[in-house]
């Protein structure tokens, strides 16, 4: 398997990795049968804003570096923003994947929306008023 | 300069000097086709003739029964391909294999059901060893072959040779091994373990890559698999790669005149690996514990994943390899650790470590030191381990779902 250089960057010295503790918002997608399970812990602001992010993920390179990858393109922004983060960007941010592994950048987009879902479901809105689903990914992803 | 620490000996291993040195000529000066009629050509011929008996010798069979072949795959493909249609499988169309043999084997036994053949893929145990009493049930007249690797190169599993050469030839089936793994790791004697057809490679043992051989008892009748200017007896055409040949012919020789004095250092150098790295806890041997490979090494180490344990000790310096699905590309893991009965949660993090006589007690260390630390990065990264232990009842209940 042919990594770009910034996927090997990201695989062997991945940021954010970890949990937070009094996390508003935690998601879970992917399962150890395929090989991956992503879990993201958000902490949001009242103002909307993604303050930290931390992952945890048990998967192959491309599943860490993705996971790498897209919390570092999302801490700092708001919600809004977060959600128009598409794994084709986390793909393209890191030179591109090798066409095998786009399912993991897939899931790293998943475990960001299954978190922030969680996130409103805590605060006591309807996810799937604002995310078009509930993205209670890890039951309906699927390989 | 980084360190390179190369384990991964069943994937393939460095070309000795003493096989570089026999090569060397060939590729040069001695570039003759051993089909032409003058000196140079024969001097092609004679070298191709010696390579041949020594390669006839590492396995105790004869020249005329060595077809060189452009290596193992190539070899498994003449032999099942090749022989199905010929006039010695008197036209019946069973064929017996296993669940963990190489996809050179496991893909062509897959074709031939194409073209309407029938095939048994027998299970294993969970060490990795054939179901023989399987074996007996299954085989009947219409079986032709039955083809059994001789060593597994995922788990180092060996088979017991001459115990299923006898029940194939009870039945009138004739028996190929796939000795890629095999050859110059374990004794291996056509005659004395009655094995019908053999294929075996050069760069499992130190040889060039590209070259191998199909060992065909006398009397056995098989097709050719390429056809053209009558080479190999017509079964494997082609100008015949010289200096390939008489590479295979030395790293054969070297490794079967050297076997009890590599292997003995080879398994204590691999015992010790395995003890140190049985230390790191949920951590599993796989493959049988007393049958196996001198030089193989298995693992699965709980709650990782199989890619980026290679990823990271590449970072290391340390080449290994792994059965995980994100190595093969597909979903699911290998075929080999499916049929073993590990559960598809814990098979991804499979690792194999595969020692030569290159290594050294010295590199043994350095893994030992390295690996435990990796595994523990990776794990403290896993949302699987939680406490110093596998949770993988979160990992269940997501795949219930």
């Amino acid at each position: 398997m042919q990594y770009s250089d910034k996927v090997l960057d990201h695989f062997s010295n991945p940021r954010n990795v970890g949990e937070i503790a009094d996390a508003n918002g935690v998601g879970e997608v992917g399962n150890a049968k395929c090989g991956d399970i992503m879990k993201i812990y958000l902490k949001v602001s009242d103002d909307g804003i993604i303050e930290d992010v931390k992952f945890k993920t048990f998967g192959c390179g491309a599943a860490i570096a993705t996971s790498s990858m897209a919390t570092e393109m999302v801490k700092g922004k708001s919600l809004e923003e977060a959600l128009k983060l598409t794994n084709k960007a986390v793909a393209e941010a890191l030179d591109g994947l090798p066409p095998v592994k786009m399912h993991c950048s897939v899931l790293a987009e998943e475990a960001l929306r299954s978190a922030i879902a969680d996130y409103y479901k805590r605060m006591g809105k309807d996810p799937s008023e604002i995310l078009g689903c509930d993205c209670d990914c890890a039951h309906c992803h699927e390989h | 300069m980084k360190r390179l620490v190369y384990t991964d000996n069943a994937a393939t291993t460095p070309i000795s000097k003493n096989v570089y040195n026999a090569m060397q000529p060939w590729l040069t000066g001695g570039f003759g086709n051993p089909s032409s009629l003058y000196g140079l050509a024969w001097d092609a011929k004679r070298a191709m003739d010696g390579a041949r008996a020594t390669v006839a010798k590492g396995i105790g069979c004869d020249p005329d029964e060595i077809i060189f072949t452009g290596g193992g795959s190539q070899a498994d493909n003449l032999a099942i391909k090749g022989f199905m249609p010929g006039r010695t499988a008197k036209g019946r169309k069973h064929i017996i294999t296993s669940k963990i043999e190489h996809h050179a084997v496991l893909y062509t036994c897959q074709y031939m059901e194409t073209l309407g053949y029938r095939v048994t893929y027998l299970d294993v145990d969970a060490q990795g060893r054939v179901d023989l009493g399987q074996l007996r049930r299954e085989i009947s007249e219409d079986t032709a072959l039955v083809t059994i690797m001789a060593a597994n190169n995922e788990i180092g599993t060996i088979q017991p040779l001459a115990e299923i050469a006898q029940i194939a030839h009870e039945a009138g089936a004739l028996f190929h091994t796939d000795a890629v793994q095999g050859v110059g790791h374990m004794p291996i004697d056509v005659h004395a373990m009655d094995i019908d057809m053999l294929s075996l490679t050069a760069h499992k043992i130190r040889g060039p890559k590209g070259i191998g051989a199909l060992y065909v008892k006398k009397g056995i009748d098989i097709v050719p698999l390429v056809h053209g200017g009558g080479q190999e007896r017509g079964k494997m055409c082609g100008t015949e790669n010289i200096a390939g040949i008489v590479g295979l012919a030395e790293a054969v020789r070297d490794a079967t005149a050297r076997m009890d004095e590599i292997l003995p250092r080879v398994q204590a150098m691999r015992d010790r690996l395995v003890e140190g790295i049985m230390k790191i806890p949920y951590t599993h041997y796989t493959g049988d514990p007393v049958n196996r490979l001198p030089g193989t090494a298995s693992f699965i180490f709980e709650a990782i994943e199989g890619e980026g344990l290679i990823m990271r000790l590449n970072n290391e310096g340390i080449c290994g390899s792994t059965g995980s699905a994100c190595s093969t590309g597909s979903l699911d893991p290998s075929h080999v650790l499916m049929a073993i009965g590990l559960p598809h949660e814990i098979a991804h993090g499979s690792l194999r470590l595969t020692l030569g006589e290159q290594n050294t007690e010295e590199e043994v260390d350095y893994i030992l030191e390295k690996l435990p630390q990796v595994v523990e990065t990776l794990r403290s990264m896993s949302p699987v381990w939680e406490n110093g232990k596998p949770n993988m009842t979160a990992a269940t209940e997501l795949h219930a779902h």
